[in-house]
């Protein structure tokens, strides 16, 4: 039996599994409430269980998914706001391998289902790396969000104090730069 | 011997094979909650409030410290200026000492706090943050207690104990939501008000509370603007106004012999989008002015938000006394408030019993809306009257020509501000109101609207720079909903009726809903309103385009 076959009769634990991973990360106290299933009252219980049964599904559909970012986009988010390091934040992505050398065991280690094995790490470690990319442009939103918010409080009370000039507010643009501008404004969003 | 940490791994607080431990559980409360101490952590917590501010309203203890540091350079008594104001409150409030003794930890407060949903903290459970001051309440005041100490769920005040108290004080933002939970009614609001008192004894407080309290105090609203510049926002506004509508509006200012006095929050007169229900106000003040409206604006009582609430009762009661004041100099028959969340829990709740007296001999009475007769029986005690109670009755008696097809580019939800909606019970003139205005309205799911809505995450003086991380956490139910009508049926606006809310969701719908801009009711109000005397409208209050005009545009 191949890898994908394998894992995918092994689904349910170790999804289970995988998930136990991330929210033994939170703390004791409040890992019991993450368990509860309600999506508007745990949005973070939630957003995990969801993203990471989906993430684990679409690895075993085999092609390259663009649906895998979104949903670490997802859980990222989350933690990029909550008490984790950088790492402790992303660390959750290779604990697969560890549910699923426990899981599998010996299996793995079968001619032929040992190199679908190396392959499936290496498609790991890169998820690893994508949630380093994604971890990070959630903190560099945080820091923009800030810088944004101290901009435009410092320039309009220099505004107010008569301080700063300001151009006209009828100052014309021509129709291409009102375009550009509105396209800018869009991808700073 | 146990290997010396790299440079490297010390800069990033953590070891390399903590990195690899990925079934790492943090040991936070293996031990207990009693026995975990404090972490304060930054970016979820405030600037601690600077000496000046302190020293203009007569607060304790005015000097430079910081939270990071480990001494918080308290009076040397600090303990027993604490435990005899803690003594003096439990005698004066009914309220906190039964909060004190009557809960059974039955846990239904406990998964209902936007801080805990957020973070997974346990000590953002109501029921542990009250424990907080319950295990010090024991230990002093009840015999149990007293012989039995941790058995009994008591402890000492200590100063990791106080510290932190301060530290989960603000990371409440008083909305009541657990209240409404709680089998007992415990609010956990009044807990954490009085909490807040207590550390203000001492000096312990943050500076986004303590800087608007002084301004407040000082020029009557929270960002210091005085008279002049306070008009001359609105002028700005006015300009902006003719250029949208074509149509010139007048406020009046300080206007003595007016009927209505109006206040509102000064965000909206100094802070997108505020800025643009402002506006809404003012076009609709203009509209009604042929039907007989008599309003003038403040710059004296200009602002409707009350930061005292968020120190201590003196201090609300302090800054609250210009609304009546005002009135009175003024000889308005009644005051008409603007869209704010805790500036109506402090007017419904506090302000007609705290400073009634300061109206006698003034001219207020029962409100009547000069334009449809009716008369606002419920504010009979206050004689001030909420903005959507009022345009709502303006709606139902006909009195506004709207043209909702003017909002159609809009797909509009509507959050329930924690204050209305739990302090005044306001649900259902907002949604009436934005029916009347907009075509398209999607409620967002039931659990998190009405009196169960979610805290917009910077309540009750938590919408500083600094603590963003802690707003995200907060804010995160709320903005979860949002991203569920965002997704299901395009919403791309999110209204609201509280300044702090605007201020507060921009940044949040920024990080968690990308697509989604936010609204006071008022300015959906007046995109909709048809003026008399309005040029041929192509934009919004926002300068953008409205619904089919882009269309015709390029014909």
């Amino acid at each position: 039996m191949d890898l994908k076959n394998l894992l995918l009769r092994k689904k349910s634990p170790i999804v289970k599994k995988w998930c136990e991973v991330v929210l033994r990360t939170y703390p004791e106290g409040g890992q019991a409430f993450l368990k509860k299933k309600d999506r508007f009252g745990n949005p973070v219980g939630h957003t995990i269980a969801e993203g990471i049964e989906s993430i684990f599904d679409e690895l075993l559909q085999g092609t390259k998914s663009d649906k895998i970012p979104l949903f670490f986009d997802n859980i990222l988010r989350l933690r990029a706001v909550q008490d984790f390091s950088p790492s402790k934040a992303v660390g959750f992505v290779f604990g697969l391998k560890k549910v699923i050398r426990k899981e599998l065991g010996s299996k793995l280690l079968k001619d032929g289902t040992s190199e679908e094995w190396a392959a499936f790490e290496s498609e790991i470690d890169g998820m690893g790396l994508l949630c380093f990319d994604i971890y990070t442009q959630c903190r560099e939103k945080i820091f923009d969000i800030r810088i944004k918010a101290l901009r435009n409080q410092s320039h309009r009370l220099l505004k107010m104090a008569g301080v700063a000039y300001d151009l006209p507010e009828d100052y014309e643009l021509s129709e291409e730069d009102r375009d550009l501008k509105k396209a800018h404004a869009n991808k700073s969003h | 011997m146990e290997e010396p940490l790299k440079q490297a791994d010390v800069m990033k607080g953590t070891r390399k094979e903590e990195v690899l431990d990925i079934d790492h559980s943090p040991s936070l409360f293996k031990r207990g909650w009693m026995k975990t101490p404090v972490d304060i952590r930054p970016s979820m917590h405030c600037f601690a409030g600077e000496p000046a501010r302190l020293k203009v309203v007569d607060f304790p203890n005015p000097r430079v410290w910081s939270a990071m540091d480990e001494d918080w350079k308290l009076p040397t008594n600090w303990k027993e200026i604490v435990m005899d104001a803690f003594k003096v409150r439990l005698d004066r409030f009914r309220t906190f000492k039964l909060f004190m003794d009557i809960c059974v930890r039955c846990g239904a407060c406990a998964d209902k706090c936007q801080f805990f949903i957020g973070s997974a903290d346990p000590k953002n459970m109501p029921v542990l943050r009250a424990e907080l001051f319950r295990s010090v309440y024991r230990k002093n005041f009840t015999t149990a207690g007293k012989l039995l100490g941790p058995i009994a769920g008591a402890r000492d005040l200590t100063i990791d104990v106080l510290k932190e108290w301060w530290y989960y004080l603000y990371q409440c933002s008083e909305c009541r939501r657990c209240s409404v939970f709680c089998p007992y009614g415990i609010d956990m609001a009044e807990i954490t008000i009085i909490g807040r008192e207590l550390t203000n004894l001492i000096g312990l407080n943050i500076d986004w509370i303590a800087a608007p309290v002084a301004f407040c105090y000082k020029t009557g609203n929270h960002l210091g603007i005085q008279p002049h510049a306070y008009k001359s926002m609105l002028e700005f506004f006015q300009d902006e106004i003719e250029i949208v509508t074509g149509v010139r509006v007048e406020p009046s200012y300080n206007r003595k012999g007016a009927e209505i006095l109006f206040i509102t929050p000064s965000g909206d007169v100094f802070a997108d989008p505020g800025t643009w229900t402002c506006m809404g106000y003012m076009i609709l003040f203009h509209y009604l002015e042929s039907l007989g409206l008599d309003i003038t604006w403040s710059t004296y009582a200009s602002e409707g938000g009350n930061f005292g609430l968020f120190t201590s009762h003196e201090m609300m009661k302090r800054l609250n006394s210009k609304m009546y004041a005002e009135a009175k100099r003024l000889g308005v028959k009644w005051i008409l408030g603007g869209e704010c969340g805790h500036m109506w829990r402090v007017v419904n709740q506090y302000m007609g019993t705290m400073n009634l007296d300061l109206a006698e001999g003034s001219n207020l009475e029962e409100p009547v809306s000069p334009i449809t007769g009716t008369k606002f029986e419920n504010t009979k005690s206050t004689k001030m009257v909420h903005i959507c109670e009022f345009t709502a009755d303006l709606i139902k008696h006909n009195k506004l020509k709207l043209d909702p097809s003017r909002n159609d580019n809009l797909k509009v939800t509507f959050h329930d501000s924690c204050n209305p909606a739990r302090a005044m019970g306001l649900l259902e003139e907002p949604r009436y109101v934005i029916k009347n205005v907009c075509n398209n309205f999607y409620e967002m799911p039931p659990t998190t609207i009405r009196e169960q809505t979610f805290c917009c995450g910077g309540g009750s003086g938590l919408n500083a720079g600094e603590d963003v991380e802690l707003r995200m956490r907060g804010g995160l139910p709320r903005a979860n909903a949002v991203k569920f009508v965002h997704e299901k049926y395009g919403v791309n606006m999110l209204s609201c009726i509280c300044a702090i809310d605007r201020a507060v969701f921009p940044d949040l719908m920024r990080y968690w809903v990308p697509g989604v801009e936010v609204t006071g009711v008022h300015e959906m109000v007046a995109n909709a309103m048809v003026l008399e005397g309005e040029k041929e409208k192509t934009v919004n209050l926002r300068n953008e385009p409205l619904a089919g005009t882009e269309e015709s545009e390029d014909v």
